[in-house]
């Protein structure tokens, strides 16, 4: 088979294999959980083939067109250089893994079906995002990820959280994407064509009539879908959906799809300095509002949520200075140890009954019962903290290294500002990720208190996939910043020594100080008690997990944090962690800028049509009512009344019709 | 026409012309006594005489058979069966001081007006039309019967269909009524299954009226 | 003999008719007054007939013939009229034209009582019946 036949059967394998689950999930529930993993797991076979294949050459393109559309045509088009067969890579292995552990995690789950069938869905949208060489092709996969991911973040509906997460998620994303329409129609219009590669070719010649416009409309949407601000607010409460689902969804896949669009179209936004500009402030304000807003987390899985936003904001950061090989490295690197993360977090919440980091830090001997997460989580965490020599120091380091070259203005493509700005926040950012993975670490695996309940060994497919990720997260970036250059666009990834040093040194910093910090705090733990433990802990890791969401607002007052007055984020942050906490009062905001006007404007209409319309409605009834029991006078039941009207008619229709006859 | 050789005029009335005017008024008279009247059973008589000068006046349209008809069906039978009718239905004899509806001025207007209309129309179309009355008579007995029995012949035996179904039908009529009447349980059960629905019938039209 | 005369006194025995069956409140006497209207077109029909069986070469006598057809419709007319109207009057007690007033809108005037409403179409379903 060609490269491109396989390249369109990624794609196709699982939705084909959502629509036969969809299907057969009443009728044959033995044919689920096949059907869920083999197609993906398939998937990422012809992924792996699609690049050995590839292999960072020249890009496969191919094209057709099925039917004439209009003034600009849409394609059917494959577009696949080395990021799309790298990134496509990362989705079907981090799919994969995710869909293994699904089996076990929703193992009692009576919606597994259709769950498993929409990640199926979902990963056949990124992967057609991810190798389409056509752009409404590409949006296409874009919105059918962003519906998937409304209907798995409300998997759990029966907790209010969840509904609410879910809406918030779908609207915040919209709000993104209309722009975002606009937007490509915009470049279309300009470039004359939706294929990627001519659009590119018509940048390269200077053909873009507005390339600020288009880049800043297009940005909107890329910062809704990868959670940049201020669109971010959606990604922390869509933690109320199953892990798995915000492994591969709101961490590793979907959210990276911003990035990697970005890193597609590159060449569009350096048309613009304005928006390389922009795109720096927003990475900075990104990963620097989110490290503050992570360290003050209690729910374990909306630290990493927070997490997830800085690392984007990493990867916006390198795009803004020009370097999308860095980008796009960073994004496979951290797709794989933050998939892990989120895994191993499901793991930890299931065996802790909890998923407060609170309650954990008065557990002792929760490493020992869940050793495989312990292990596995504490690779990605120093990943996440970017010590060498795990994977996210070196792609981190990219990222750094790629903003330091720009600094020195060197570069045409990026203003040196922007270098500046990426670096600061960057080097800032790298004290608070080192800050909140080691409080994290410690808080789930260092606590003191009674012993950690024990549920029993947790199941095998949800243990074996944390190692299958831990060896990339482990040895991917080392093994690969020499090769990986070639993939791209050439530009050297290796880590340079000022940064390398800098951000290491500021990553060990961060991490003693939360080390000295927690020490300070333990004593104080054990005063003041503090936890709720799912009830039923003999449940499946999905039902302890929804229990676990539903139970946290009730028990410590807030979904976000906890009032613990042992958490060494507290004690650092001081008085900022009040803010912190709530993600710096976005969503307070939100409410007075837009929702409270918008309730106010559905009030005022609803005024208008209840008493100014329907006035107007009653008003017309009221004639013809009248008129009606004028003419109900009239039915008297008397015959001979009806007789004599119906004959002084007739007469008088007569004598007309005489009179008209002889034409008096 | 015949205006050509003698120009009639209303003002030189012939023999038939003022028999036929005279019995017409008798007539007409009688027929205004008959829907006036206060007394049933009177206005039963008077049309009796307006049927018979009615009968008269086929005569002296020379439309013998038809007179004689005339009085056998109607004077004989019909009028028999309205006072059969008045009868039965216990009119009260003597005058009835509500024989007459409320309606009165209405139909009195309306029937003026029709009168007007019609005379006026009449009058106007056939001021100058004739009638030559001599020579065999139009509607004697042997003309009529062979016009009946040559051309008339299947109307004339889907009419006798129709008067034997009138027949039955109105046998039907009177003896059903009496069985139901015989027997109290139908009438019991039928009072039954209306009597519900009928406060409902009033009731509703009030609560629409709110409801609206 | 002018044309005229009996039109005209058919015209006004047809109006007379008009009239009672107007204004006349007791059943029977609306069906006599139909008996004068249907008299004052055999009438017309009669004195028709006559005129053109004089002027036409060829005549059918179709105005006599219809007139003994409408003498023998209309006592069929009478009799079942008649059946009817005593059918009323006994369940009714009353064969008053302005008593029997069912379709009315909101029953003003409703001295006959509850059965009445049933009754009322009890006649007109006979007849159906009869003259199925």
């Amino acid at each position: 088979m060609t490269t491109t036949t396989l390249a369109v059967l990624v794609p196709l394998l699982p939705f084909l294999g959502a629509v036969t689950g969809l299907l057969l999930g009443r009728t044959a529930p033995g044919f689920v959980r096949p059907l869920a993993v083999l197609p993906t797991l398939a998937s990422l076979a012809l992924a792996a083939i699609v690049a050995v294949r590839q292999g960072g050459d020249a890009a496969v393109d191919a094209a057709t067109e099925l039917t004439p559309t209009g003034s600009v045509p849409v394609e059917l088009a494959l577009h696949i250089d080395g990021f799309a067969a790298l990134v496509a890579l990362v989705v079907g292995l981090v799919a994969t893994c995710v869909q293994i552990y699904s089996t076990g995690y929703l193992r009692d789950d009576p919606r597994y079906p259709s769950y498993a069938a929409l990640v199926s869905l979902f990963t056949s949208a990124m992967f057609l995002v991810v190798y389409s060489g056509d752009l409404i092709v590409l949006l296409v996969g874009w919105e059918v990820m962003g519906i998937c991911s409304y209907f798995l973040v409300g998997h759990y509906w029966e907790t209010p959280e969840a509904r609410a997460a879910s809406i918030k998620a779908f609207l915040v994303t919209k709000l993104g994407d209309v722009p975002f329409l606009i937007g490509l129609f915009a470049l279309a219009t300009d470039a004359g064509s939706f294929r990627i590669t001519k659009i590119l070719g018509t940048v390269a010649h200077g053909g873009l009539d507005h390339p600020t416009l288009i880049a800043l409309l297009l940005l909107a949407g890329v910062a809704g879908k990868s959670a940049q601000f201020p669109l971010h607010t959606w990604l922390p409460d869509a933690m109320a959906g199953p892990t798995p689902v915000s492994a591969l969804i709101h961490a590793a896949t979907m959210v990276a799809a911003g990035v990697y669009f970005v890193a597609r179209l590159l060449p569009v936004f350096e048309a613009s300095q304005a928006a390389m500009a922009v795109l720096a402030v927003m990475a900075a304000v990104t990963m620097a509002g989110s490290g503050l807003a992570a360290l003050a987390q209690d729910d374990i899985k909306r630290v990493l949520a927070y997490s997830t936003i800085g690392q984007l904001g990493y990867m916006t950061g390198a795009l803004a200075v020009g370097d999308r090989g860095a980008a796009v490295f960073h994004l496979v690197s951290h797709g794989a140890f933050k998939a892990l993360l989120f895994l191993a977090a499901g793991v930890i919440i299931h065996a802790a009954g909890t998923n407060s980091l609170a309650a954990m830090s008065r557990m002792s001997g929760l490493r020992d019962r869940v050793p495989d997460a312990f292990w596995t989580m504490t690779v990605a965490l120093l990943a996440l903290a970017a010590i060498p020599p795990f994977s996210g120091f070196f792609s981190k380091e990219s990222v750094l290294g790629a903003a330091e070259h720009v600094t020195t203005g060197h570069t045409e493509h990026a203003p040196a500002a922007a270098g500046w700005i990426v670096l600061v926040a960057g080097l800032l950012t790298a004290v608070l990720t080192a800050a909140y993975a080691a409080r994290l670490w410690l808080l789930a695996f260092r606590g003191r208190g009674a012993e950690a309940p024990d549920h029993g060994r947790q199941p095998l497919t949800m243990t074996v996939v944390l190692w299958v990720l831990a060896v990339p997260s482990l040895a991917l970036g080392g093994l690969a910043y020499r090769s990986l250059p070639d993939w791209f666009d050439g530009r050297d990834l290796a880590p340079t020594l000022t940064t390398s040093v800098l951000g290491t040194g500021l990553a060990l910093v961060g991490g003693l100080v939360v080390h000295s910090a927690w020490r300070h705090t333990t004593a104080v733990a054990a005063r003041v008690p503090i936890g709720a433990v799912a009830a039923h802990p003999e449940g499946d890791a999905a039902q302890v997990e929804a229990e676990a969401i539903a139970t946290h607002a009730p028990a410590y007052g807030d979904v976000a944090s906890a009032p613990d007055p042992a958490d060494p984020g507290r004690l650092l942050l001081g008085p900022l962690h009040r803010h912190a906490a709530t993600g710096f009062h976005l969503d307070a905001v939100y409410t007075t800028l837009f929702v409270r006007p918008v309730q106010a404007a559905a009030s005022l209409v609803r005024f208008l049509d209840r008493e100014v319309v329907d006035t107007y409605v009653r008003g017309a009834g009221t004639l013809p009512r009248w008129l009606g029991t004028a003419v109900r006078r009239a039915q008297t039941g008397n015959v001979q009344t009806y007789v004599s009207a119906l004959l002084a008619g007739t007469v008088v229709l007569v004598v007309a019709v005489l009179l008209v006859a002889t034409g008096a | 026409m015949i205006l050509a050789q003698a120009p009639h005029g209303f003002l030189s009335p012939t023999g038939v012309e003022i028999a036929f005017l005279l019995v017409g008024l008798v007539t007409f008279g009688a027929a205004l006594v008959s829907v006036t009247t206060k007394q049933l059973v009177h206005a039963a008589l008077w049309l009796v005489v307006t049927l018979g000068g009615l009968a008269v006046e086929y005569l002296l349209l020379t439309a013998e058979f038809i007179a004689w008809v005339q009085v056998l069906i109607y004077v004989g039978s019909v009028v028999v069966l309205l006072l059969f009718g008045l009868m039965l239905t216990r009119a009260p004899i003597g005058r009835s001081p509500d024989a007459d509806s409320a309606n009165r001025w209405a139909a009195l207007t309306v029937a003026v007006a029709a009168a007007t209309a019609l005379v006026w129309v009449v009058v106007d179309a056939f001021r100058a039309t004739w009638i030559d009355l001599d020579g065999p008579a139009a509607g004697s007995t042997e003309a009529t019967g062979a016009s009946l029995f040559q051309n008339w012949v299947l109307p004339f035996e889907a009419l006798s269909v129709l008067l034997l179904a009138a027949l039955v039908g109105a046998i039907v009529l009177s003896r059903k009524a009496k069985a139901e009447r015989s027997s109290p349980s139908l009438n019991s059960r039928d009072t039954d299954e209306s009597s519900p629905s009928v406060p409902d019938a009033r009731k509703n039209p009030a609560e629409q009226e709110g409801a609206r | 003999m002018h044309l005229a005369y009996p039109a005209v006194l058919s015209a006004l025995l047809f109006c007379t008719g008009l009239y009672g069956v107007l204004a006349r409140r007791n059943a029977i006497l609306v069906l006599m007054s139909v008996e004068l209207m249907l008299n004052a077109v055999n009438l017309n029909l009669v004195a028709f007939d006559v005129w053109l069986s004089r002027t036409a070469e060829e005549t059918l006598h179709s105005g006599q013939a219809l007139t003994l057809f409408t003498i023998a419709i209309a006592a069929a007319e009478i009799g079942i009229g008649l059946a009817i109207v005593l059918a009323v009057h006994r369940n009714r007690g009353t064969a008053d034209i302005d008593k029997l007033r069912d379709t009315a809108e909101g029953h003003e005037s409703a001295p006959s009582d509850e059965p009445a409403e049933d009754d009322g179409t009890a006649p007109a379903a006979e007849k159906a019946e009869a003259t199925a």
